[in-house]
Formats: C-alpha cells, structure tokens, sequence
C-alpha cells in the first residue's frame, strides 16, 4: 500500500543459477514455438501508441455501417466499446447475461480509478504511471501496452467527466484525487466509494443512447456458448436466449470477448455470481491462445466465510489498513476467547512484527499470505469451518482512542455499516474480522498490441486479456484498462482489421455454424439427461476448495500436482454424475450453471499446470520452492520473464505452451523488498 | 432456526403461477436470504423438484440484479438489497412470503424472475449526455460546485432494482426516473438536453404502462439507496419547464 524501495536484482546470493529451477510441469505440456507480439511499433516508447494509431487503416464511415460488430460483455471494457463502436458508425450487436448492461460486475469496483493527469502537482506524469504498473505487476506485464495504458488514462478522466459522471470534487469545484493502492502519488479519482458503479453507469448511458441512435442492438439475459470460425477468422457466436432457451447464431465481421475475469474458479470469490471463464474458455478450445492462467489477485481485506452455506465474498475497501491493526492471539487456546479479554501482551500484531518498516500496510499478496500462515498454524480465528478458524482481527480499538469514534466514523463509516449488516457484530465495540479472497484475474487470452488473440478477428478488452497487469495489478487501475481498453484502444486498432472488409458474408448453413451449433446443443442435452445425483453447486464448492488450497495464496510442486489430479477425477465424475432437472427450453439456472462449471474444471487444470511451470514467485503467484530465506517471494527473471501463452491441443491431450519473451527498454528490473 | 416459505411459482411468463409452501430446517442466522434460498434450491434439487429460480448476481447490494417482495415489502423488513438482508432478521418458525416484484410493466419471466427492460428503455428516452468518445473538453474546463457534485452523487447511486416500482401501488417508476433527471440535471454537462431528456423519458414511462405518482411515497420507504421523495418534484419542475419552452 505504500511505496516499496527497490533493490536491483544483480548479485543475491539466493538466487538459484539459470536453468536451476527444473521443468515441474514436465509431461503436463508440450513445449512451442515463441510467440511475440508483431503489433507494436518499434522506436521509443513515447511514440509508438502514436504511431500505431497512424498506421492502423482507416474504414470510410460511409463503408462502417455495412461491417458490424459483435461484442460479449456489457461492463466496462465492452459497454465502453459498443458505445464507441456505435458512435463511429459501425454495426453493433451487445450481449450480456444479465438483464441489463448496466449489471455488469465493473459496478462493484469501490475504490477509484487512476489517471495520469497530475493534478496534484506532486510528480505524477505518463512515464510514472507507466513505472508504478510495470513494477506492481512484477516486471511480467508487455511495457509496450503498459505504456499506452497510462498515456490514454488522462482521456478517460475527461470522457467521463463530460457523461456526468459525478466525481468527487474540491471545494473550488475541481476534481479530487486521493493516493491509493501503494503509489507515492495522488492520482486516483473516485466518486465515494462508488467508482465502478458510476463509471459503469456512464458507459451503459453512452450504449443505451447507441441502440436509441440504432447503432447498437443490445441482447440481454442471452449467454454466448461458442464462437464461430470460418476460414480461420472469428465470423460469430452461438448464444442462448436465457428466457426462452432458444439456440441463436450471430454473425458479425468481429467479434469482442469483453467478458471479465474467472476468479469464480475458486467457487468463493468478490465476483458476481455468474461471472464465469465460458466465453473467453470456449474461445481458448477454438484457438485462442490462454495467457498466464495462474495469476490471481488475492485481496486481503474481505469479510470472512461464515458458513457452509457461504455463496460468495465480500471486499472491505483495504484503505481500513490505514487505521486498523491486524493480529491474532499468541496462543491458541485463546482463540475461542471474547478479543476484548485478550490481553496486549497475549496478541501477536505479525505483520508489524514480520515487517516493522511497512507494518499492516504491506502490499495486498504479503498481507494475504501472512493470514493464511497464522490461520494454518491453528491461530485463526472466528467461526471454524470445516475445521479451521479462518480469520483474522483487523482492531480498530487503538484508532478510536486516537482519532475519537466520530474521526473513525467520518472515515469509514460506510464500511462498518456493511460489516455490521453481514456479521450482525459491531466493529466499534469488538475488532472486526478479515480474511483474504480471489478478487481479480490478472491471466487471461493473450492479446497483441492491437488486443487481438491469437484467432484473427477475435479481440478481447478488459479483464478478459492478460495484457496490462503483469503478475500483480495495483489498485484502481481495473477500472483504467476496462474504459482504456474501449473507449480509446481498441476502437483505432479494430479498425486496422476492419478495413480489409467487406468480408464475404457468412452463410447460415456453413459447416462451421452447423458445428457450432451442435456442440452446443449435445453439452446442453447431456447435463439434462445424465440424470445423475450430484447438484451442480457441490461440484463447483468442491472444485473451488481444491482450487483454493492449492493453487491459491501459496502453491507447490506436489500440491499442484495432487490438484490436477483431483481435478481430473472430479471432472470425470461431473460428466457421468451432475444433476440438472428442468428443460432447455426456457429459463433454467442450473443448466446455466452446469455449462459454466464444466468450463471451470477445465480452466481450473489448466492454472494448475501454468502454475506448476512457473517454479518462480512473482506478483501473486507465490511457489513454496521460490522464496528467500526470510520466507519472501523470489522472483528468477533469467528463466521466467516470459509470459506464459497456452494452447488448446483436444480433450486429454497436454496443452502446448507458447513463451513470449518479456523485454524492457523503458525500464530496469527491480526486486522488491518490504522489510 | 425453521422457517415456513410460502414461494410464487410460475413456469414462465405465458403460465399460470400459485404459491408453494415449503419447510427449510437449519437455517442460520449469518446466511443472507439469498444463501437460504439457495439451500432450498439445493434441498429441492435433490428431491427432484425444479429449483426455484431467482435474479441475483453481486450479491453486494450494488447490481441492481436481485429484488423480491418478503413478506409484502421490496426487499423485505430492512433498508437494504435483498442480497444484503440475512437470516438474522427473522426468528425461528416464521412463515415468509415470498413474491417477485408485482407491476404490470414488469412482467414475470418465471417464479420470482421479472422482465426489467422496460428501464432500460426509459434511459435509451434521454437518460444520458451526448458527447462521443473523444469528443470531451478537459475534465478541468469546467469546474462544478463541491455541492452540486454530491447531491449529483447521491441520486446517481440509484441500482435500477425496480424497488419502487413494486413498491408503488400505482406501478410508478417515477423515483427511478426523477433519480435520473436529478443526477444530470444537477451538472453543468446535463444542461443542454435538460428539457428534451425529461419530456422523452416521461413518455417512455407512460408507454410502458408504469403509473403515475400520487405522492404516496412507498417508493422512497423501499428504495435501497434511500433516493429521496424530491426527486420526483425535480422531475415535475423539470417537466414544466419544458412545456414552458414549448416542447
């Protein structure tokens, strides 16, 4: 949370030699041809967004509304994009699952969003932004995009302000800003805690005024189940309608999966409940190559799971780190015990004790991990479930005797509402109680500088690509990709592959839409006739909990590999034994269910084995057998600064794995240090 | 604790539904509601019986995507999403009533699931700020009053649930839209479309078959975000200015 002195990685004495660290995931995969990312112009680094946006062709308006668009996702990557796209004239077709684009789970983001504006006057610029998000993300992320990323944030920020959307402001009727996420800088612009909501709101405002203009036709409560390739290319979907179960074909010159993260893997995690990998895992078996699956964001500030019958998490903005201390009793025999009858000398402040220079403010992975130790140790604390008390104190007790408890409610008033109402305890009277949770999928479909995959004309935005983050994303910065990323990326780099139209129309017979079709149609038929005894819920909990345990905060050779197995005969199971009563036709939400957890087992075995070749820390991927003598993360940059891009090679067979060169002109790498 | 849920079933929009009484043991008091019916929804899965199907998605109170009537009331007994309500507020042998949103514009896709677009439509009337991407002045051109911005803020927070409609025994979505019309009304940036946005929004409403507001105030009581009565005045003053410029 705040700023991390670096050490350059040169000569430390427990860095294993190049080529020490084994292949783990040999026999897992097969080994591939590089890859590289051919988009990107060269020179220096300042010039190539420029010069890519000159580059890239143009499509005469009056030949856009003869080519059109299809776009999965209706959150901030992808509202953002058919607004835009609708706005230059093109045709666009918007799907969400929801039963309204302006659901998408972008309106959970709280804290704020980040821009390059340097309002402040406090040394913020382009190049900074560009620094803070490469070294956040551990040196793992392509500087190219990174770089873009933070020199279109400044767009977004006045885009946004001409929507409406109400930002906090200053009393001169300027904007605020306030420092976030671990930067030195005040950058982020926020609505309360809020932002994700009102940015959505804003975007989903600029669509609906597209399907008013007829630009933009929106399909809602509809779920794409497959995408169509014709001769390669992307040519369409397959969807189906939620509420009347019929099977749609889409055709479209392009298609856009903006279609967010899988944290929902793990079963428990801060997504909505129907986020899911399907569109993006569908993509993923027809070609589309999977980038660095295995990094996961883990937030250490979420409200504890109370129960078996637990659905979902949620987030506590992690700014209550700045006023709450966080520990847990010495002994275990006092975790059963009222806190309050703790005594000082009997509670155990760890993150203050492991790290007396960054205390509770250290960074979202070390803070999570560190949980997970003492809760492991038998330390934990609040309700055991399924045996172990997993939680940890975050004691506002010491906060309110030095600021008041009207100073602690100005704060954070609104959060301690929200604990309240889910806990039914008082984090006034009695410390409140945290554990960490799966927040944010940093992997996703590799893209090129044009945020194009690996299939021609499929493009993908937002949380659905690897491209921006790394192996860590810094806080407010979601937000940034999503509108970055539609608003102002991909509408000049769609255009590039748009001007080789008019492309030969898509018959609706063509063999290529028949298959599609019907491999929809069988998946569906088989979950309703395997008539088997398993619901699907329990299968997606026990997938999650094997999700979780080893592939989660800390994972290793023999726990990864034991979950891909486990995996592997859960899977098999699902298939001859999951349960789904009702029909295709009409609404039915456990046959929804049932296609998005067959994709996750597949996914899930797939970050197992990205995470497996990874025998190196970084970002949020910790590996037991990487870490320094203190217990701190190791990054190897001589044999893993790569990003990991796998591809689909058919049921049962290893997947093939592509590696793209990492190379920083702009930047040197670092190894960070938190002591 | 043991509860008695009486559930409106309906296979789909064309059928007829009727209430399904149902038993549900073990229930704590830390689930949220949405969690109980999920454990109902897995007992009857296991029975045989189809579960019953219900909207939620962040189940963080910020979507907008769930909404049921709990004993008569949108979003049951506490001022809050139906996602954020928990057992807590019940005791042991309560009977709960469990209904979708009742109004006439929006109508019932299956058991508790309802058809919300007719909102949706309503913001495609004006609800937005034409300005295309890229189109937009430096967010520093023009400054906006500290309070002006937050009374922007405070309304713009409405979720879409459609609580007030179903809390409204006229069907009204008059505090959705008044919401709406406040939250750009406010800003320097909403002015231009000021007249023209309120006047196609009110048509669209009527159009949809939502009713007209008779200042009961139902709405704002039910309304998750607590969006004020004012804004439907807003909402008038608005409309009777246009009409004074001749729209």
């Amino acid at each position: 949370m705040t700023d991390m002195p670096d050490t350059t990685l040169t000569s430390d004495p427990s860095h294993d030699a190049p080529g020490d660290h084994g292949d783990d995931a040999a026999g897992y995969y097969t080994p591939g041809e590089p890859i590289a990312d051919t988009k990107a112009p060269g020179g220096p680094i300042e010039e190539r967004w420029q010069t890519r946006k000159f580059e890239a062709r143009l499509v005469n308006p009056s030949n856009r509304r003869k080519l059109s668009v299809i776009i999965v996702g209706t959150g901030l990557a992808g509202g953002s994009a058919a607004a835009t796209l609708g706005e230059a004239g093109y045709n666009v077709k918007s799907f969400c699952y929801q039963d309204s684009p302006r659901r998408a789970h972008s309106i959970a983001a709280q804290g704020g969003i980040n821009a390059a504006k340097n309002y402040k006057e406090d040394g913020d610029s382009v190049h900074r932004l560009f620094y803070d998000t490469v070294k956040g993300g551990d040196y793992r992320s392509r500087e190219s995009n990174v770089y873009r990323l933070a020199e279109v944030s400044t767009n977004i920020i006045d885009q946004c302000v001409a929507q409406g959307v109400p930002f906090a402001r200053e009393y001169g009727g300027l904007l605020d800003n306030r420092s976030f996420g671990g930067v030195q800088v005040s950058r982020t612009f926020y609505a309360r805690g809020q932002t994700g909501q009102q940015l959505l709101i804003g975007a989903y405002q600029a669509l609906e005024r597209q399907v008013a203009a007829g630009t933009v036709t929106t399909y809602t409560r509809h779920e794409m189940l497959e995408v169509i390739l014709v001769d390669g290319k992307a040519r369409g979907i397959i969807a189906r309608d939620m509420v009347t179960g019929e099977i749609e074909t889409h055709l479209a010159d392009v298609v856009v999966l903006a279609s967010g993260g899988y944290g929902n893997v793990f079963y428990l995690s801060t997504n909505a409940m129907g986020c899911n990998v399907t569109a993006t895992w569908r993509a993923h078996r027809k070609g589309a190559y999977m980038a660095n699956p295995c990094y996961t964001q883990i937030h250490p500030t979420c409200i504890p799971v109370s129960g078996a019958h637990q659905s979902k998490l949620t987030l506590m903005s992690e700014s209550l780190r700045n006023d709450g201390r966080i520990w847990v009793p010495k002994k275990k025999a006092d975790c059963e015990k009222d806190p309050r009858d703790i005594p000082e000398e009997d509670r155990d402040y760890y993150l203050e004790r492991i790290y007396p220079s960054f205390g509770n403010l250290v960074p979202r992975d070390i803070a999570s991990r560190a949980a997970k130790n003492v809760c492991d140790e038998g330390r934990g604390v609040g309700p055991a479930v399924e045996g172990v008390r997993r939680g940890v104190y975050l004691d506002f007790s010491a906060a309110i005797e030095r600021l008041g408890k009207d100073g602690i409610e100005e704060k954070y008033d609104n959060l301690f509402d929200m604990y309240a109402r889910i806990t039914g305890e008082n984090p006034y009277e009695t410390p409140m109680r945290i554990y960490p949770a799966v927040h944010y999928v940093m992997g996703g479909l590799w893209v090129d500088y044009d945020l194009m995959s690996s299939i021609p004309g499929l493009f993908v935005t937002g949380e659905a690509n690897f491209s921006d983050h790394g192996a860590n994303r810094l806080g407010a910065s979601a937000l940034m990709q999503g509108l970055a990323d539609g608003y102002f990326v991909l509408p000049h780099t769609i255009r590039d592959y748009l001007a080789d139209g008019p492309f030969e129309p898509v018959p609706a017979d063509h063999p290529a839409v028949v298959e599609a079709e019907q491999s929809v149609r069988s998946r569906i038929d088989h979950f309703l006739n395997t008539k088997g005894t398993r619901s699907v819920d329990s299968y997606h909990r026990e997938l999650g909990n094997i999700m979780w345990e080893y592939c989660g905060m800390e994972r290793s050779e023999d726990g990864l590999k034991k979950a891909i197995d486990l995996i592997r005969t859960l899977k098999d199971d699902f298939w001859r034994n999951v349960k789904v009563l009702g029909t295709a036709e009409g609404l039915n939400q456990s046959l929804e269910k049932a296609g998005r957890v067959a994709d996750f087992f597949e996914l899930g075995e797939l970050m197992c084995i990205d995470a497996l070749n990874r025998r190196e820390s970084c970002g949020g991927h910790f590996r037991a057998e990487s870490q320094t003598e203190d217990g701190e993360a190791l990054r190897h940059d001589e044999t893993f600064a790569y990003v990991a891009a796998w591809e689909f090679a058919g049921d049962g067979e290893p997947p093939v794995l592509h590696k793209e060169d990492l190379v920083y002109t702009a930047i040197e790498m670092k190894q960070r240090s938190y002591k | 604790m043991k509860v008695t849920l009486k559930i409106w079933r309906q296979p789909d929009a064309a059928s007829q539904g009727a209430m399904h009484t149902y038993e549900l043991d073990e229930v704590s008091e830390d689930m949220s509601f949405l969690e109980m019916l999920d454990v109902l929804n897995e007992n009857l899965n296991a029975a045989g019986e189809e579960p019953v199907a219900f909207d939620s998605d962040c189940r963080e109170g910020i979507c907008g995507m769930c909404g049921l009537m709990i004993n008569g009331e949108a979003h049951g007994p506490e001022v809050t999403t139906t996602c954020q309500l928990h057992m807590r507020s019940f005791k042991d042998g309560d009977e709960i009533v469990i209904e979708p949103w009742r109004a006439d514009a929006f109508p019932v896709v299956k058991d508790l699931v309802v058809d919300r677009g007719a909102f949706d439509r309503i913001i495609q009337a004006g609800g937005f700020i034409s300005v295309n991407t890229g189109s937009a002045p430096e967010a520093h051109s023009v400054p906006v009053p500290r309070e002006d911005a937050l009374r922007a803020f405070n309304v713009a927070t409405c979720i879409g649930c459609g609580a007030c409609v179903a809390a409204c025994p006229n069907g009204s979505a008059s505090l959705f839209m008044g919401a709406k019309i406040t939250h750009l009304g406010e800003l320097p940036q909403g002015q231009p479309e000021r007249d023209e946005r309120v006047v196609s929004m009110v048509a669209q409403h009527d159009h949809e078959g939502f009713g007209g507001c008779t200042n009961i105030g139902e709405c704002t009581a039910a309304c998750p975000k607590e969006i004020p009565l004012d804004v439907i005045s807003r909402l008038n003053w608005d409309l009777h200015q246009a009409m004074r410029h001749g729209h």
